[in-house]
């Protein structure tokens, strides 16, 4: 049995009323509602206000560069797949610096809980856009608005089929927390897209903003139905479904590299009679 | 210095089976007890061009090519002509009856009556190995090796074209003269020094490889790859090379002793990764096989021009160690090295090779992997309560645990941080920091692997190298020796950090000391002078992308007044 206080409470950095308050407390939740002592959970994180969430609890984390959580965190659950590894970065640090890394790590659903801060505002260097910003979204580094069409972070997991696509909404941190528990619980890729205001920057996509759009899925909706979860994952503008979007069954890539099979890397040694084997292969 | 070895030069187009032809006759080479030194050329194309694979051998240890040939096979008209120039007196060439031979000796091989086209390369093989006094049942036991995977009726095929090959060429009459037989000898292995690398590194204690293709280090990645199954060691092609750095310290980071292999373009992409490798204290293993730049450069060719670039990639101020093997025994040993160093001191090592040395197969004595001790991934002692994973030390190194294996938590960051692991921006615990840091550079030092001397103390002449090109230059200095001039060769393996107590007084005992490397701005040499002061007589440098040889060397002393009356 694990409690939320074994979690936690810490001073943080962050601006009053911002949504990232809501999301640690779902967070921590979530852990402690999964069982989980925090001995057992790696937190990695790249840099952003989002990034230094782990640093606001208990638990094992690496906080590493920006955009290059998803490879770090990779490496760590290769090396230890008993880990439960969770990423928490914001939109700038997975979609955007880190882009490359977030197809790759879909692709090979790898078994990772995700968890993006998604703000649709750079934070951290003040008010910049970020992948997610809607077309026309204006800001000092963009005063005439952005040209580019927002990426939807949902719609590409649906699309390279993640394991586990879903949607939250700070504003919702019952909920949240509830997505959290069952992403930690979802073997492979795990994608939490959440939505929160950023009270500093963005004064367009406010808590009102989302409150007023963000609709809960049915309960008669069904996540396995992967054409059905691509047209809800589409889905964006006066209505913005948020749940559990997505649910596949690829196998998590750990388990299906051979040398994992065995156990995890850390702690073990070198079979020095299988390497002199291969030496001697090479008279 | 007579010299008793010789050059066997296999040239041809890409796609022809040049690879084939060279490697099989390297291995009866080696198994009929002769030493080697295998030369690649070859280009950025997978058809066509011209490429080459030269093998010197001889009874004795040989670290380095000639440019001189004394066996030439060509496998198309081309070769002929660009490599006569290189013909030794009593050379013979290998080469279809339906060329045009240039009026050179050797054998014209009517290889249309021998067997079918596809088995040209081993008919090659048949003839210059027969002309080098192997039998035929020595190259039939690596011929049904090669080719015993696709089945018995090509096994067949290709042992008829061989037997057709060794009869016709024992019959022609010819043979090339060899110099004294091989000593008797324990059976040696044939490994280029890639292969070397990548065994040292599983032997050394490596779990965790994460790369991103890139000519010349590739190979390296596909040796561990290939056995990565029944080692349990896991072997990623990352999607780049951003990724890898980070893939291998998130694992290193877990647990699993860790290391990329790139070569300079690449390594490029991973310098932020170096720098967080230094930051979070986390252990990491480069691997850098260096080809010439700047940008795409020559992709298949060879040089040393990323010392520098080594030496400082990375933002900020840490400690680092750099290791320079000159042969596959070394990257073997030094694989190994860079495994306990980046353990020990926690932060990145770096093992700098080129391409002539990851393509260059040699004759070696097996490794005692057996015998040899692997590096354990963290501390696993007791530690002070609460855990802090950046306590400040004596030597800058703190205990390091590893996530989950026990309750304590294990916290890092590229930020600034505290001892305890979380971002500060507390300037004297940044100063303090700072400090713990740049102390491992002075433990570092205690491990530094002294450079090899090699000849007669206060010598007139004395040829500094690093790295890969250090057979070349000990064998110039014999080369001199024998024609007069007192000649002394020192080789360093490892280029940082220095310590000057090890060299300073062999180079100030010299009458004049030459850098030889390949670079064209003389980058070791410069790295000396900071650090000591030492102001050299003079350089050899290569940069057109081919391996140093002696007989360069030589030519280069001649040219600049240093030797003179050398005819090499």
């Amino acid at each position: 049995m694990t409690t939320v206080a074994e979690y936690g409470t810490f001073e943080t950095a962050w601006c009053p009323g911002c949504g990232n308050h809501a999301i640690l407390g779902a967070m921590k939740e979530a852990l402690a509602a999964s069982g989980l002592a925090p001995h057992q959970v790696l937190f990695v994180s790249g840099i952003g206000q989002a990034a230094k969430a782990p640093h606001y609890l208990n638990a094992n984390l690496f906080n590493g560069l920006h955009g290059r959580a998803l490879p770090a965190a990779t490496g760590a659950k290769l090396a230890n797949p008993a880990l439960k590894v969770i990423v928490e970065s914001g939109d700038g640090c997975t979609y955007g610096e880190g882009g490359n890394h977030f197809l790759a790590a879909v692709r090979r659903n790898i078994g990772l809980t995700v968890i993006v801060h998604d703000n649709q505002v750079y934070g951290l260097t003040k008010g910049q856009a970020s992948p997610t910003s809607d077309a026309g979204f204006v800001s000092k580094a963009q005063p005439e608005g952005v040209h580019a069409e927002p990426f939807n972070p949902v719609e590409t997991a649906v699309a390279l089929k993640a394991n586990f696509v879903a949607r939250g909404f700070s504003g919702m941190p019952e909920h949240l927390a509830g997505l959290i528990r069952q992403a930690l619980a979802a073997p492979g890729f795990a994608l939490i897209d959440v939505l929160q205001p950023c009270v500093s920057f963005n004064k367009v996509n406010t808590f009102a903003w989302y409150r007023q759009r963000v609709r809960e899925l049915p309960a008669a909706y069904v996540p396995t139905d992967w054409a059905a979860a691509l047209a809800t994952a589409v889905r964006w503008g006066e209505e913005i479904p948020i749940g559990v979007i997505y649910r596949g069954s690829r196998p998590a890539y750990e388990e299906r590299v051979p040398a994992l099979a065995a156990g995890p890397l850390v702690g073990r040694t070198v079979d020095r009679g299988r390497l002199a084997e291969i030496v001697g292969h090479l008279r | 210095m007579t010299d008793t070895t010789r050059t066997v030069l296999i040239g041809g187009e890409a796609g022809q089976g040049l690879v084939t032809v060279g490697e099989l006759l390297s291995r009866c080479l080696v198994r009929a007890g002769w030493r080697i030194c295998v030369t690649q050329g070859y280009q950025s194309r997978v058809r066509g061009g011209h490429n080459t694979w030269a093998i010197r051998f001889g009874a004795g240890e040989i670290g380095a090519p000639v440019e001189s040939v004394d066996l030439l096979v060509a496998l198309d008209q081309e070769t002929i002509a660009l490599h006569r120039a290189a013909l030794t007196p009593h050379a013979l060439l290998i080469a279809d009856e339906k060329f045009d031979a240039l009026g050179l000796p050797g054998l014209r091989v009517p290889y249309a009556q021998l067997a079918a086209a596809r088995h040209a390369n081993v008919v090659a093989l048949g003839v210059a190995g027969t002309l080098l006094g192997l039998t035929e049942e020595e190259m039939a036991g690596a011929v049904e090796e090669l080719f015993g995977k696709k089945g018995t009726d090509t096994v067949a095929e290709n042992r008829r074209a061989l037997a057709e090959a060794c009869r016709w060429s024992v019959a022609a009459g010819a043979s090339l003269p060899l110099p004294g037989a091989p000593p008797p000898s324990l059976p040696r292995i044939m490994l280029n020094g890639n292969e070397a690398l990548a065994l040292g590194a599983l032997s050394g204690g490596l779990r965790f490889l994460s790369f991103y293709p890139m000519t010349p280090s590739t190979s390296i990645a596909l040796t561990v790859a290939a056995h990565a199954a029944a080692l349990g060691v896991v072997a990623e092609q990352a999607e780049d090379e951003i990724a890898a750095v980070n893939m291998a310290i998130g694992a290193s980071f877990a647990g699993a002793p860790a290391m990329v292999t790139t070569s300079g373009g690449g390594f490029a992409l991973m310098t932020e990764g170096v720098s967080l490798a230094a930051m979070t204290e986390t252990p990491l293993v480069v691997m850098l096989a260096q080809r010439p730049g700047p940008a795409t450069g020559l992709p298949t060719r060879t040089g040393q021009e990323d010392l520098e670039f080594v030496l400082h990639a990375g933002h900020g101020e840490f400690a680092r160690a750099i290791l320079a093997p000159g042969s596959p025994e070394e990257c073997f040993l030094i694989a190994r090295k860079a495994f306990f160093l980046a353990e020990l001191f926690q932060g990145p090592v770096f093992v700098l090779t080129d391409q002539f040395l990851a393509d260059s197969y040699r004759a070696v004595d097996p490794f005692e992997v057996r015998e040899l001790p692997a590096v354990q991934a963290g501390y696993s002692g007791d530690v002070a309560v609460p855990y802090r994973r950046y306590a400040i030390t004596d030597d800058g190194v703190s205990p390091r645990l590893l996530p989950g294996q026990t309750h304590h938590l294990v916290i890092a960051d590229s930020d600034e941080h505290t001892e305890d692991g979380h971002l500060t921006e507390d300037l004297e615990v940044r100063n303090r920091m700072v400090d713990k840091r740049l102390a491992k550079v002075e433990g570092l030092r205690w491990e530094t692997l002294p450079p090899r001397f090699d000849g007669p103390g206060g010598a007139d002449v004395l040829l500094v190298s690093w790295g890969t090109t250090g057979a070349a230059a000990a064998e110039a200095a014999a080369m001199l020796r024998e024609r007069g001039t007192t000649a002394a060769a020192l080789h360093f393996t490892q280029v940082w950090p220095l310590d000057p107590g090890q060299f300073l007084g062999a180079l100030r005992a010299a009458r004049r000391v030459v850098f030889v490397e390949g670079n064209a701005t003389g980058q070791f040499e410069r790295l000396v002078r900071r650090e000591t002061g030492f102001e050299a007589a003079g350089h050899v440098r290569r940069f057109d992308g081919l391996p140093i040889t002696p007989g360069y060397i030589l030519r280069a002393l001649a040219a600049a007044g240093i030797a003179q009356g050398v005819n090499a």
